[in-house]
């Protein structure tokens, strides 16, 4: 039961991230809640290589006979959070675009493109 | 955006050197310890955070530039693919230099050592390779984003 | 030569990868040549791309392991599984390809001319590149978290383009907003299942997941969210809300590279359930789930467009109502799948008409878009209340438009024709409802583009065009292009079934074809 509690914190990661999605109006608190689901797939990523009982994988310190978590996810994860930086970096420029044309953050006034 | 206090420039002053060194060790000793191309280029790039921080954007354009930064990006990304095609004898992103006896050629030893820089082939050079371009583009990130800010806070208070 | 051949799927996505980073050296020595690079660039890649379609629609499928010992080599001495990233490209996989060559060299051919009065041209083009590359990669790639890296490049490339031209007003960048939060979402689902195929099976590689796939409560949960975040990327309704404003708000060459970049995700839909899950999976319910999202998104599209008035959301709206032709297409093909005698007799046909149709409508949307960024050019505005008479300065414009119309809305002698005709054909023998539902749509689209033509074109001279010229000529080479594709295809189309898309639907369906060629027949 006690190593289920990362899969718990990723399924409250997702769960907060996709609320204030929803919820939340302000175009900076919706970059947040896509930082906040990217942070829980992340975790969810780094969860699946745990082993009991393995040291961290690291070539010049691994002693002889013992175990190594997979490493093959963390550099899965490494990608993956390359990639967030990139995706965050461009949503808050065109938020600031945004600001600076509209003269307003909220949705419900940056909606000229309707129908 | 103004300057900063007397104390924070003195400690930025102090302390910037010895964040980008400690950045460049944990580019170019990727593959030996944790760390890499990516994540030395991030501590770098803190380093001109602060310094942006501390002066401002008009302060700092007499230290950082966003054209110098534009040409070492430039410089990382051609070095890293035309890495990736001199290996294009065998297959693309080959590993030509590893175990060869040349530049970065020796095998890696096995067991609890304290490292040899001189291994991994190829893979260094496009550590250092990415190092370079991380840091340059988080550089051209920092700046711009800060001179936005400057110029809609400025409309702001004229307005 | 075949050193070429071997090399050529590397070689496909490294030319533009290296091209993309030098445009700013390039343009820090002579702006105007940009363009003119860009283009050689991407037609050499065009070039390489016909060179493998010929080999590989013959029956022999590619493979190439990076950074391997030998381009062929999947599985080293000693190994069971493939470990390095492989390239795996078969007869689907080059169907799209040719498809992303030949939309994104006339871009930057069109690029050349309308971008011109532009600042800032170093940027779109490397973006330009950098989504070509992406899109490439997402289409050759057999390994599912490098299909999840270069979905991420292309979309992050389109969303800085959309908002490109920003400095006027704020509606692209609205559009470049609703579009980023869309993808990154699906992009992030994406990876949440590549770890749920991770932490079950250990192995990346799609053909090793297909080969030991069981199918679990969670490759079920797995299935759902790539089902849903795919259509969703793909336009289909109900998550069809950013298709209008981003095609609209884009630049018109890039709104066509949007479109094949939008049936890359779509390409990516079939592949994963054709192989990757295949029979495993319950065909009829997935089959009829698929059949009834094109079903909305073909009446939805269609009725939505009616009553625009700006040209190219109206574009926007039929390229949603177009993809539900293929959804219900290669959706009866899937409800089917699980049985033989069906399958022959008019399962293969459906998926060759929906599969047909991806290359139709690349070609025909890429021409309509294309003539809506050329009467931008030349008017300022995308207003169909603010255009009239246009027809008597721009002849050409005029002809290639009536050619784009005609293949939309399925009037023989063009390739739109041929592909209905056969998915209302196969369709009607798996539910007739379904292709009674699709000819009417047919016929409302043939409807709203008639409106169209007599908005922008009939009519007497408006006094503010009474000069405008017609639009330069790169332009009209890319409209031409794209003109004699659609011809040549309606006037031919049973051999380019029995050529590239009978060999296309064959490779998806055969699924131990696909595996075989990775793990070598075990």
């Amino acid at each position: 039961m006690i190593g289920n509690f990362p899969y718990l914190a990723v399924a409250l990661l997702i769960g907060l991230g996709i609320y204030t999605l929803i919820y939340k109006r302000n175009l900076i608190k919706i970059a947040i809640g896509i930082t906040l689901i990217e942070n829980g797939v992340n975790l969810f990523l780094i969860t699946l290589g745990y082993r009991k009982g393995a040291i961290a994988p690291i070539f010049t310190q691994a002693p002889e006979g013992l175990k190594m978590v997979l490493p093959t996810p963390q550099a899965l994860t490494l990608t993956s959070i390359v990639i967030g930086v990139a995706t965050t970096a461009l949503i808050l420029s065109v938020a600031m675009i945004i600001f600076k044309k509209y003269g307003t953050l909220d949705t419900d006034e940056v909606r000229r493109l309707k129908e | 955006m103004n300057e900063m206090s007397r104390i924070v420039r003195t400690i930025t002053t102090l302390i910037y050197g010895f964040i980008m060194i400690y950045g460049f060790y944990i580019i170019v000793h990727g593959h030996l310890t944790p760390g890499g191309g990516f994540q030395g280029g991030a501590i770098v790039a803190s380093a001109f955070a602060l310094l942006v921080v501390t002066y401002g954007n008009q302060g700092s354009k007499k230290f950082l530039s966003e054209d110098i930064f534009s040409l070492i990006e430039t410089t990382g990304l051609v070095l890293f693919i035309a890495f990736a095609f001199f290996g294009l004898g065998i297959t693309f992103f080959y590993n030509f230099m590893a175990n060869s006896g040349g530049l970065f050629g020796n095998s890696a030893v096995a067991g609890i050592n304290a490292g040899d820089l001189n291994t991994g082939g190829t893979v260094t050079i496009m550590n250092m390779a990415v190092g370079l371009e991380v840091l340059a583009a988080f550089g051209v990130i920092i700046l711009t984003m800060s001179a936005g800010s400057e110029i809609i806070s400025k409309k702001k208070e004229n307005s | 030569m075949s050193s070429i051949m071997t090399h050529a799927p590397a070689l496909v996505i490294a030319f533009p990868l290296l091209a993309a980073f030098l445009v700013p050296v390039v343009s820090r020595l002579n702006k105007k040549i940009l363009g003119i690079f860009v283009a050689v660039v991407l037609g050499f890649t065009l070039l390489i791309t016909l060179l493998m379609a010929v080999r590989i629609l013959s029956g022999n499928p590619l493979i190439y392991v990076f950074g391997g010992s030998e381009a062929g080599l999947t599985l080293p001495s000693g190994y069971t599984v493939p470990i390095r990233i492989i390239f795996h490209i078969d007869s689907m996989g080059i169907f799209m390809g040719l498809i992303t060559a030949i939309v994104s060299f006339l871009g930057a051919i069109y690029s050349i001319a309308f971008m011109d009065k532009h600042s800032g041209l170093e940027k779109y083009y490397a973006l330009l590149l950098l989504l070509a590359t992406g899109m490439f990669g997402m289409e050759f790639t057999g390994d599912i978290f490098n299909f999840f890296v270069f979905l991420e490049i292309a979309s992050i490339a389109s969303v800085a383009l959309i908002a490109f031209r920003s400095n006027l007003s704020g509606e692209p960048a609205e559009a470049g907003f609703k579009y980023m939060v869309v993808s990154s979402i699906s992009a992030l689902m994406v990876l949440f299942a590549v770890g749920l195929f991770y932490g079950q099976y250990d192995v990346l590689n799609m053909a090793t997941i297909a080969s030991v796939m069981k199918f679990t409560q969670l490759d079920k949960i797995a299935l759902i969210l790539l089902v849903t975040v795919l259509a969703m990327k793909a336009g289909s309704v109900p998550m069809h809300m950013w298709t209008p404003d981003a095609y609209s708000e884009a630049p018109a060459s890039i709104t066509m590279i949007l479109v094949a970049a939008s049936q890359a995700s779509l390409y990516a839909l079939f592949r994963i359930i054709f192989s990757l899950y295949n029979i495993t999976l319950n065909t009829i319910t997935i089959g009829w789930i698929i059949i009834i999202l094109g079903l909305l998104s073909m009446f939805i599209g269609v009725t939505m467009a009616i009553i625009q008035k700006d040209i190219k959301r109206l574009m926007a709206y039929h390229a949603v109502s177009q993809t539900g032709y293929m959804l219900l297409g290669v959706g009866v093909g899937i409800a089917v799948l699980a049985n033989p005698i069906a399958l022959e007799t008019f399962g293969i046909k459906a998926m060759e008409g929906g599969i047909f149709h991806i290359m139709n409508h690349a070609m025909y949307k890429g021409l309509l878009f294309l003539t809506a960024g050329a009467l931008f050019y030349r008017t300022g505005t995308r207003n169909l209340n603010k255009m009239g008479g246009l027809g008597n300065n721009m002849i050409y414009t005029a002809i290639f438009f009536i050619i784009g119309a005609a293949a939309i809305a399925g009037i023989p002698p063009f390739n739109g024709f041929a592909s209905k005709l056969i998915i209302y054909e196969s369709v009607f023998q798996f539910n007739p409802l379904l292709s009674i539902i699709a000819m009417l749509v047919s016929i409302l689209t043939l409807a709203s583009f008639v409106k169209v033509f007599h908005s922008a074109f009939l009519g007497p001279k408006m006094e503010q065009y009474k000069d405008v010229k017609e639009v330069p000529k790169s332009m009209l080479f890319a409209m031409g292009a794209l003109a004699c594709i659609i011809v040549l295809f309606g006037l031919f189309p049973d051999l380019v079934v029995k050529y590239i898309v009978h060999p296309a639907v064959m490779a998806l369906i055969n699924q131990s074809s696909y595996t075989a060629v990775i793990l070598g027949g075990m």
